[in-house]
């Protein structure tokens, strides 16, 4: 259908946007680069010299590196598990027939509109606080010691704050897909007297799985990169220390942008592969 | 066709519906309640839920202390700016890529969604020596132009997922008609879109507004928005938790009201092509 | 007549572009600490005596820290003005970054900061940042829970007396801890406390060849005692506790000791947000009979960044903020109990300020902390808790993260030493020692 007109009108209309974060992409990336290769200490005169691979060398056999990585994966796949698990839950509840619906998932998508500095400091002080925390009250209720959620619980912690924040965003883009189901279909299937579990099974969840990657993809972009949330509650201490945020100490506290440039570019690295990974899902449905 | 139910089924469906949603809207209910406290209520031990005195006193302390309209209007300018600009440009190239596709098209997508896993503290030094160059430090227009970039991968795919959704026969018939290029995308296309354009601004728009790595650290005074507004009350001296909730409230406000009016607009597109 | 009103007209825009001109606006970066934001609502005083305008850009500790050495570090040129502390002062004026505050003005009378700040905030003898307040850190306790443990405190105590309080006064029933301490892990938070304490057990951060010390006796001492304090003692949730989360719990009674800053005196004996305001009474931080006391040296200080094209105008503004008039200013509008402290002798001159009941103890605790010769054994590097390096706030913070961890039960003391070790050999390599 495309003609070679169209096809150079359509290469011209791409161009501004591709170009645009060819830049962004490209101009970071290669000072970046540069920087890693450097000794580059602010607080010391600025750049001294190269230095070849010895950040490269430094940065992955710190004890800090291999814990990062594996906290960011926990934090990125728990998140993951929970929003997709609680969201299909709560599409499927949102979809029943009841009275104010609309309400409801008002109150349920505002989480989202929330910035993550707020929402981690409203949990992390007036929840999630052992003394004053509304969560230590409760456990005082039933008797029970309260919990030291963000030393003793910290990972669960945090991916609590950070999933209570991406559940609306599952939760919507699977309740359209659900609203999408054809009802007759399932009708059919109740008649044929299919039991709720295995018409779960069987059609909503495979029309769903679209959807379910999506989420997936769209949410692992994002959750890679949290940093707000770990800032203002546990500032990477008890084992919350990810791969972003050891990249972060190196490069401000430390000040040390050639040991930071180092990490940010495996950073870039364990994105890539994670992407790959996705997209080898994703792409599937894409082409569809 | 609805599905026929019991009053007793929906009975159940309302109520278990209601306690979930309550409980996860609970966390910013009570932020609000609590900005309405005085900080010795706030941490009164039982916590106390509803009845108290409620005092506006928290509000005009954090009033007071900083120009609240200035980062307010600041998160407007750079959110809707971003988001304006970063679907002008990503109109013409999801358009492309949803009618013209090529083999490479899904290539340039992913890779496009791909820039958007560089992380931003790595190379917070580059791009800031480059807004030093550039003289763009604490500028609104170098936020608008960075909140685009950081957006406009998110933007070309969902603008690029309706897109597809559009038979191209109508296209097809357009272009019969005569329509320039021009005036299929403004005639034919865009009014067939605009839910998906819509719903693209709100999310992009909300996305901008939350910001908060860039935003507080390419800012100083002129063009901090409200991420910066909160980051001066996150830990203040004494007893803070009434006018945390406070600046809290008054930071997530307007993007709350404007998400709940625009609900509807916001979910019908929201499918990223996850629906067929 | 047209025409002679057209030149009374330019007349006037000359003289209005004339006055502009000469009328800077300052963009100030500072922390949201209580002193810093009475300061700006008395900015009007500063606009009605010189014409500039200031704009503020308030930011908590941690956040404005990373501005402020981001933006130094790059020449960004972002701030006219930053509040900085006695750690990065020294740094950055051997950087050139900062202009050397030694023409002040006679009126200012630079020779009445108090000598502890002036030392702190020096680089080779010349002050590069003006103190707006300066701290130590001592002992509040709650004298009514002293007597029901049947206890004294006597004005310069030692830890085991301290133990022994603490663990006398705990009530965990009633949520009465004996004693309050920061856990939270960074560098100017439990590491400030800590680094302080380890400098009375006689520990040093490096020896005078900068090998890390974490291996000695005197550290192993230090982070055994604490730990076992804080867990006969302390509060739920100690390890992530800072000044502010400490400063709650003490203003509603939960603590019957608090070892912190200076400047909380005036937070926990106004009784409009503390609930034992007329129970506080003060002590010098604790002893191990070894000299140094457990006490810190800090001051907020104003500073100017090299290059900045409204130097003169940001001077005008440093003489104003850090001034005797400004802190008369204060009492007037909101009585002495309120004035920046710490920074000026003449203040504890002053008749008014010496019936403030922690005016005298926090005076003492200030000139009994040397910056220039903390510890017990010889160190290469100054400050009390803290160590004037660039890389110290990264290793800091590091190693405070462990301690936390250990204070959290998740690792033992020695576990907690032994990484704390390897991470400051590790991150002194990097750095080039």
């Amino acid at each position: 259908m495309a003609t070679q007109h169209s096809r150079s009108a359509a290469r011209i209309m791409m161009a501004p946007a591709v170009i645009l974060l060819l830049g962004w992409m490209l101009i970071p990336l290669t000072m970046t680069l540069v920087f890693s290769f450097k000794k580059y200490l602010p607080m010391r005169g600025g750049d001294l010299g190269w230095v070849g691979f010895e950040n490269y060398v430094r940065f992955v056999t710190s004890s800090a590196f291999w814990p990062a990585v594996g906290t960011t994966l926990v934090i990125v796949g728990g998140v993951l598990v929970i929003t997709v698990v609680f969201g299909v839950l709560l599409a499927m509840l949102l979809d029943q027939p009841m009275w104010g619906q609309g309400i409801v998932r008002l109150l349920v998508i505002a989480p989202f509109f929330v910035m993550p500095t707020v929402s981690a400091l409203v949990w992390k002080n007036m929840f999630m606080d052992p003394v004053n925390g509304l969560l230590a009250h409760l456990w005082k209720f039933f008797g029970a010691q309260p919990v030291e959620w963000l030393s003793d619980a910290s990972m669960t912690s945090i991916i609590m704050i950070v999933s209570w924040q991406w559940l609306p965003f599952a939760t919507l883009i699977l309740l359209t897909a659900i609203q999408s189901l054809d009802s007759e279909q399932l009708e059919a299937a109740e008649m044929d007297g299919a039991k709720p579990l295995s018409r779960f099974g069987y059609i909503i969840l495979p029309h769903l799985a679209r959807a379910i990657t999506i989420v997936v993809l769209i949410q692992t972009i994002f959750l890679l990169s949290i940093f707000a949330e770990i800032f203002v509650t546990t500032q990477g201490s008890f084992g919350t220390r990810t791969l972003t945020y050891l990249i972060f100490q190196r490069v401000l506290e430390s000040q040390n942008v050639g040991l930071g440039s180092a990490g940010g570019v495996y950073a870039i690295i364990l994105a890539n592969i994670v992407a790959i990974f996705l997209m080898r899902i994703v792409g599937k449905n894409l082409d569809a | 066709m609805a599905r026929a139910v019991t009053t007793q089924r929906k009975t159940i469906n309302t109520i278990f519906a209601w306690a979930v949603g309550l409980l996860i809207f609970f966390p910013i209910l009570w932020t609000i309640l609590t900005s309405f406290k005085t900080e010795a209520t706030a941490i009164a031990d039982p916590p106390v839920f509803l009845f108290f005195d409620w005092t506006l006193e928290n509000y005009a302390v954090v009033q007071e202390r900083s120009n609240y309209m200035r980062f307010l209007w600041n998160s407007v300018i750079i959110a809707g700016g971003s988001t304006i600009l970063g679907v002008i440009i990503a109109v013409p190239a999801a358009w492309s890529m949803a009618f013209v596709p090529s083999k490479r098209t899904k290539d340039i997508l992913l890779w496009m969604l791909s820039t958007k896993m560089l992380p931003a503290v790595g190379v917070l030094y580059p791009i800031y020596l480059l807004f030093i160059k550039l003289g763009i430090l604490d500028t609104r227009v170098g936020l608008v132009v960075v909140m685009m970039l950081i957006n406009l991968p998110i933007i070309v795919w969902m603008l690029y997922t309706y897109f597809k959704e559009i038979p191209g026969e109508i296209l097809e018939a357009a272009r019969m008609d005569g329509a320039s290029l021009r005036e299929e995308i403004i005639h034919v296309l865009t009014p067939m879109a605009v839910p998906g354009i819509a719903s693209t601004i709100l999310l992009n728009f909300i996305l901008a507004w939350n910001e908060a790595f860039w935003t507080l650290n390419l800012t100083a005074a002129k063009a901090a928005p409200l991420t910066a507004f909160i980051a001066s009350y996150s830990s203040p001296e004494g007893l803070f938790y009434a006018k945390l909730s406070a600046a809290s409230v008054m930071a997530i406000a307007p993007i709350l009201v404007m998400g709940w009016f625009s609900q509807k607009q916001l979910v019908r597109g929201l499918t990223f092509g996850a629906v067929k | 007549m047209k025409l002679k009103n057209a030149l009374v007209a330019v007349s006037a825009l000359v003289s209005v572009a004339a006055t502009a001109a000469y009328a800077e606006t300052l963009t100030i970066a500072t922390v949201n600490n209580g002193d810093m934001i009475r300061m700006q609502g008395l900015t009007d005083d500063f606009t009605e005596k010189t014409g500039h305008e200031v704009e503020w850009v308030t930011l908590e500790e941690n956040v404005l820290r990373q501005r402020v050495t981001q933006d130094i570090a790059t020449q960004g040129g972002q701030f006219d003005i930053m509040t900085i502390g006695m750690y990065e002062a020294p740094i950055w004026a051997s950087n050139d970054w900062l202009v050397a505050l030694d023409d002040l003005s006679e009126d200012y009378d630079a020779d009445d900061i108090l000598p502890a700040m002036r030392d702190g905030l020096s680089y080779e003898g010349t002050l590069y940042a003006a103190p707006f307040y300066g701290e130590s850190s001592m002992i509040m306790y709650r004298t009514d829970l002293m007597e029901a443990a049947g206890l004294e405190m006597p004005d310069a105590p030692t830890w085991d007396f301290v133990k022994e309080a603490a663990i006398a006064m705990t009530d965990k029933d009633n949520e009465i801890y004996g004693v309050c301490l920061r856990g939270k892990a960074g560098w100017g938070e439990n590491m400030a406390f800590l680094t302080a304490m380890s400098n009375s057990f006689g520990a040093r951060w490096f020896d005078e060849d900068w090998n890390a010390q974490f291996d000695s006796e005197a550290w192993a001492n230090t982070l055994t005692f604490y730990l076992d304090l804080m867990e006969q003692a302390g509060p739920p949730g100690a390890s992530t506790n800072g000044f502010n989360e400490n400063l709650a719990l003490f203003q509603q009674g939960k603590c019957g000791m608090w070892i912190d800053a200076t400047v909380a005196a005036s937070f926990v004996t106004n009784p409009d947000d503390s609930t034992v305001a007329d129970k506080v009474d003060f002590a010098l931080a604790p002893d191990m009979g070894k000299g140094p006391r457990g006490n810190w040296l800090w001051a907020w200080a104003l500073a100017i960044p090299a290059g900045t094209e409204k130097e003169g105008a940001a001077k005008e503004f440093i003489e104003w903020a850090t001034s005797k008039e400004y802190i008369e200013l204060v009492a007037e509008n909101e009585g002495w109990a309120n004035v920046p402290p710490g920074a000026r002798t003449s203040l504890y001159e002053n008749e008014n300020y010496k019936d403030i009941p922690f005016a005298q103890m926090t005076l003492d605790s200030i000139n009994s902390a040397n910056p220039l010769q903390p510890t017990v054994d010889p160190v290469p590097y100054q400050g009390v808790q803290f160590v004037a390096i660039p890389e110290f706030a990264g290793i800091g913070t590091q190693v405070g993260q462990e301690f936390s961890a250990a204070l959290a039960g998740q690792q033992t003391a020695e576990e907690a030493l032994e990484k704390a070790q390897a991470l400051t050999t590790d991150e002194m390599e990097a750095a080039g020692y």
